[in-house]
């Protein structure tokens, strides 16, 4: 590889001999892209006319307006495709091109990422398969009907938890066989590098913006800057480039599901133990033997045994702290954000919003927070009714 | 000299390359997994390759995840993997046993820890699957030290470099794959490129066995007679087992049938 592919003591590029090859002409295709001023310019182009940047930083008005805090929203949920997979997609999807490659393959959890990955597919003219697990495919037939719209094939998988971990098994097992043809379009700062390292620079337009923005707005940085981290990608993104201002905090936001006590959480950087999964040596929920752990959460995205290692090495240097939200705290945040606001968050970011609202009220000097929103929450529609009525537990 | 030097000298003797069946240590069963590796033996295997099970074996295809799958359910532990092999072992001083093992797994307790195991047990050799070359060096080093031989996998798309980074790093033998993809059951024969071999015997690798597909005695003879020491079986060992689950005497006759015929096609004479 041609740059250091650790971040500390984390990360690296745990793969099959076979793919190692496939991996080193990724990171060279994109480093020679971050140098190509076209590619920026068309990059930066689309992320304008196609998807909608910059999105806005909104103050809001209600939401904790009793306490000392003011709490600005990084509104991602309005990028097109609902979310900010769509900054990465884009990104991956011209260097797809650029590589040469006809077609790309993603996993996908609640369909998130599967829904950005088809919409570059057809964005960019690629042909798109999509791999889930089972159970996925079953609890999120909306959009799996979302990505079939947009011409890509969801493959269901039907091995071991058939959730997102076994999604990302499946990708990778056939990415082993089709990487010539084909690229990877991994969907946040996990798996080996250059993954990590370049969804992390496709995403941190989100704080190169907030930061602006929030300058604008205050006349100065943040108290804290608050996200959700499943693979930590909308994290990451903004983390980026406050990471250099010691001032500010930066708090990571992981799902704690049904409690840090339970076993049934997706807290991987809480709890979690260093290992290797996914090409990536980083914090993992595992057993004893260093099998991998199910998890659980009620937000899909969230639901995930391992984190990116950029995230690892963030809190063993102490520079961002990690906190959970439970289920429950961040159904009421998904709940207050939509009744005071009129924004309805998905359940990914409603556990940011959650964290937000509790420092808020735990502060006792006026604060400035920038939250970012993930996405939207139309995705999360009928399972929150379903929830909400009673029909299904959290 | 490590028993795979032996075998391989015994072998030239003998004008035969190896066959070399992989099973899953703990499928479908302990008991049953213990009479597996016996038959093995039994049926003329010149080494044999193990796994340990794990959750999410990203090199493998449908049946050797299966397998995996399991063993786990069997509540197959390490532990009880490292008693398989120890008890193979007493009942077998020559015979070259390897490993083949996913990452997590040997650096759960620390690399030195699972290398000292795997020496305690009585293995020869370790294949890490999620480990490429590039990452191998302390896996490796903590493997020498402990007297068991780190293997590598030598691949198709692998430039003279990469091939003389995995020569370096790799003693008994060089696991080398013909294709791209995960382990499964191929009908065709898949040879590996012409350059593949020779470059990796003029880098210094030790004997090259193939594997990857390899399921019928004309796949074996093709793998020799394009110059490859041996050949390993994997899925296609395995499938005698997932397709005989309920008739466990069926499955150790049909596995042992397999080897016999396998091992048979390894002469160079014919
Ligand atoms: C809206 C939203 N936020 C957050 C996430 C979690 O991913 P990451 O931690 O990579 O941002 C997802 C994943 O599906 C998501 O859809």
């Amino acid at each position: 590889m041609k740059v250091n592919t650790r971040f500390g003591e984390f990360g690296g590029s745990f793969v099959p001999e076979i793919l190692y090859p496939a991996l080193e002409q990724l990171e060279e295709g994109f480093l020679a892209a971050r140098e190509d001023a076209a590619f920026q310019k068309e990059l930066d182009e689309l992320l304008h006319t196609y998807a909608g940047r910059p999105t806005p930083l909104y103050r809001c008005r209600n939401l904790c307006a009793e306490t000392k805090a003011r709490i600005y929203l990084k509104r991602e949920d309005l990028l097109h495709g609902g979310a900010h997979k769509t900054n990465q997609v884009l990104g991956q999807g011209l260097l797809t091109k650029r590589l040469g490659k006809k077609r790309i393959i993603a996993e996908t959890g609640a369909g998130q990422h599967g829904v950005a990955t088809a919409l570059a597919g057809a964005l960019f003219g690629l042909e798109t398969r999509i791999y889930m697990g089972e159970r996925d495919v079953e609890r999120q037939a909306l959009n799996v009907f979302r990505m079939e719209l947009m011409g890509a094939e969801v493959v269901p998988v039907a091995h071991g938890s058939r959730t997102l971990k076994d999604a990302v098994n499946e990708t990778l097992r056939e990415w082993t066989s089709s990487y010539d043809t084909t690229h990877y379009m991994l969907g946040s700062v996990v798996g080996p590098h250059p993954f990590p390292l370049m969804v992390r620079e496709f995403q941190r337009v989100i704080g190169r913006e907030a930061k602006e923005q929030i300058l604008e707005a205050e006349g100065r940085l943040p108290d804290a800057v608050i996200a959700c981290v499943g693979g930590g990608s909308n994290a990451i993104g903004i983390f980026s480039d406050f990471v250099e201002h010691e001032k500010t905090a930066l708090v990571g936001v992981e799902a704690a599901g049904r409690g840090l006590h339970t076993q049934e959480h997706g807290a991987t950087i809480h709890t979690g133990e260093v290992g290797i999964l996914h090409g990536s040596r980083s914090f993992l929920l595992q057993d004893a033997d260093g099998q991998i752990a199910e998890t659980h959460s009620i937000a899909a995205g969230l639901d995930y045994p391992g984190v990116g290692p950029e995230h690892a090495h963030l809190q063993t240097t102490g520079r961002a702290t990690y906190v959970g939200a439970t289920d429950t705290e961040a159904l009421a945040a998904f709940q207050e954000l939509a009744l005071k606001e009129g924004i309805i968050p998905a359940l990914e970011s409603a556990h940011a919003i959650a964290h937000a609202i509790k420092r808020a009220q735990e502060a006792t000097e006026p604060e400035v927070l920038v939250i970012c929103l993930s996405g939207r929450g139309d995705k999360d529609m009928s399972e929150v009714r379903r929830i909400l009525r009673g029909e299904e537990e959290i | 000299m490590s028993r795979y030097d032996t075998m391989f000298a015994r072998l030239d003797q003998e004008r035969c390359g190896a066959f070399v069946p992989f099973v899953t240590l703990g499928d479908p069963n302990l008991e049953q997994s213990l009479a597996l590796l016996r038959m093995l033996v039994a049926s003329g295997a010149d080494a044999l390759e193990v796994g340990i099970p794990f959750s999410d074996p990203v090199a493998d295809g449908p049946v050797i995840q299966a397998a995996s799958q399991r063993a786990l359910a069997q509540g197959v532990r390490p532990k009880d993997c490292w008693n398989l092999l120890a008890q193979i072992r007493k009942e077998n001083a020559d015979i070259p046993m390897g490993l083949l093992v996913y990452a997590n797994l040997v650096v759960r307790d620390g690399i030195d820890l699972f290398y000292q195991r795997a020496a305690d047990a009585g293995a020869d050799s370790v294949l890490v699957a999620d480990v490429p070359s590039a990452e191998a060096a302390p896996f490796a080093k903590s493997a020498r030290a402990h007297g068991i031989c780190p293997v590598l996998i030598g691949t198709p798309n692998a430039n003279k470099d990469r091939l003389r980074q995995i020569a370096q790093l790799c003693d008994g033998y060089v696991y080398v794959v013909t294709r791209a993809g995960v382990t499964g059951v191929d009908q065709e024969v898949h040879l590996p490129p012409e350059h593949l071999l020779a470059v990796l015997k003029e880098v210094g690798a030790p004997p090259a066995m193939l594997g990857f597909g390899i399921s019928s005695p004309k796949q074996v003879r093709a793998a020799l007679k394009c110059g490859a020491a041996g050949a390993i079986s994997g899925s296609a060992v395995v499938r005698h087992i997932e397709e005989n689950l309920d008739a466990p005497g069926v499955m150790l006759h049909e596995i042992g049938d397999f080897v016999r015929k396998m091992k048979a096609a390894t002469s160079l004479e014919s």
